[in-house]
């Protein structure tokens, strides 16, 4: 099954509609509720980024009994430095995100955390894409 | 104890919630990073918090707790309440700062 969302740039509001469909749609499917969480994790952490950072972006989800595939694709600014990107706590958030309870250095870090597998291409001035992989245990 | 039993219990109102004031609290959890919180707060817990914005609510739909509580007498926004009802996340509301308001409900669920 494929699901494909937009996530708006800079809505705040808008960002949680493709993690929450996808968790809904996995809990209609019957996944266990640890996979969905991963999923939804990594899946909000990804759409905040692109609020936060990109100016929206394209969330592409496929579900398969045996893993669900989340391609996150974005036209922003790229990441120079991916290795600093993804330290713990690192972050170039505005002050107005941080008051909201973000921009804590820990998007990128939690997923890859939660992710079972990950992969990061990004180009300055082109944009850049996520994939990540969460197996149906 | 279900999430209204807790707001009765512990002397704090509900600003949101309709269903989901029948959840079942089983443990509390207290955080304001919401990218800690939403791999961190247990399924069913009451999830203390200052942060009374419209993030906090997908944070607790996807995490899955029982109810959010807005400590220190913060007040939910206006995008909050709103995003609390359509999605149906309780939303509770508790003069006393994050700490008293933790163990006043640990307090409860122990009880």
């Amino acid at each position: 099954m494929t699901l494909n969302f937009v996530v708006p740039g800079d809505d705040f509001t808008r960002a949680g509609e493709a993690s929450g469909a996808v968790k809904q749609k996995m809990k209609q499917l019957g996944f266990p509720s640890d996979v969905i969480r991963k999923v939804s994790i990594a899946l909000y952490e990804g759409e905040i980024n692109m609020v936060i950072h990109a100016g929206g972006g394209q969330v592409d989800v496929e579900i398969s009994q045996d893993a669900i595939d989340l391609v996150l694709t974005d036209h922003g600014p790229g990441i120079a430095d991916i290795e600093q990107a993804m330290q713990d706590g690192f972050s170039t958030a505005p002050d107005h995100v941080r008051d909201l309870g973000f921009g804590a250095g820990m998007g990128l870090p939690n997923m890859k955390k939660y992710s079972d597998e990950f992969h990061l291409e990004s180009e300055v001035g082109v944009g850049t894409t996520v994939r990540m992989r969460i197996y149906n245990h | 104890m279900n999430v209204k039993e807790l707001a009765r219990t512990c002397g704090f109102s509900a600003a949101a919630g309709n269903a989901s004031l029948q959840r079942p609290v089983t443990s509390v959890y207290c955080c304001d990073l919401l990218s800690f919180a939403m791999g961190r707060a247990p399924e069913d817990s009451a999830w203390i918090t200052v942060m009374g914005n419209i993030n906090s609510v997908a944070v607790a739909s996807l995490a899955d707790v029982a109810c959010i509580v807005l400590s220190d007498g913060v007040q939910p926004d206006e995008a909050m309440l709103t995003k609390a009802q359509q999605q149906d996340i309780a939303v509770l509301l508790s003069d006393r700062p994050a700490f008293e308001t933790g163990l006043a409900i640990h307090e409860a669920i122990r009880a």
